[in-house]
């Protein structure tokens, strides 16, 4: 059944990237580049994950038409899309934060940001 | 074929516990900030996958929700430790 080789090969990509992001959390040395681990990595693992949940309704769809797994694949998407974008967001938000807050990165030797207008 | 899915919850649970360690320990609230993200991430990613094991399509609803008042908690903590709160 190829469904059930997508299934398991999107559910490896995504818990392979997850761990990639928890790893990059513990061990990275200061925010900015604990924050570039994290949402990035969790952001694409969470995205196949729920691309495998979308592969594993559209094939009970095809082959049960059941009704309800067409509402679970819409649903999924819904997430995906929503987790999309305000991963993103949120990430700019933590960044600019953590500047205004007077973090600075460890080897930084210049400081465009704050020589603007801040 | 659900012991992919419990599998996959099981390891994303772990990944959950062994983040809460940066948010524990952060030494700053920034670093404690992207722990907590990280957090709402997985939960969600959790809770579709939860959906699949009980056939509960509740559950993604649930999942959409928290994902975007996850993030309106992340926006109004990083505006707080920014200073931009208003006084």
């Amino acid at each position: 059944m190829i469904a059930d080789t997508i299934i398991l090969v999107c559910i490896a990509i995504g818990l392979v990237f997850n761990t990639l992001g928890v790893i990059g959390i513990l061990r990275f040395p200061d925010v900015y580049t604990r924050l570039h681990a994290e949402t990035k990595t969790t952001t694409f693992g969470t995205i196949f994950l729920s691309l495998a949940v979308i592969v594993y309704a559209i094939s009970r769809l095809l082959s049960d038409g059941d009704a309800q797994f067409l509402t679970l694949s819409v649903h999924t998407f819904v997430a995906l899309i929503a987790l999309a974008f305000t991963n993103a967001t949120g990430a700019h938000a933590i960044a600019r934060a953590a500047h205004r807050s007077g973090q600075v990165p460890s080897p930084a030797v210049i400081d465009r940001y704050s020589e603007g207008d801040a | 074929m659900t012991d992919i899915w419990v599998a996959a919850v099981v390891v994303l649970v772990a990944l959950i516990v062994l983040t809460m360690v940066r948010l524990i320990a952060g030494p700053t609230v920034p670093d404690r900030v992207v722990a907590l993200d990280a957090i709402n991430t997985l939960t969600v990613a959790a809770m579709i996958l939860l959906a699949v094991i009980y056939e509960q399509i509740i559950f993604v609803d649930v999942a959409i929700v928290y994902a975007l008042l996850s993030f309106v908690g992340t926006l109004f903590i990083a505006k707080y430790i920014g200073g931009e709160l208003g006084q």
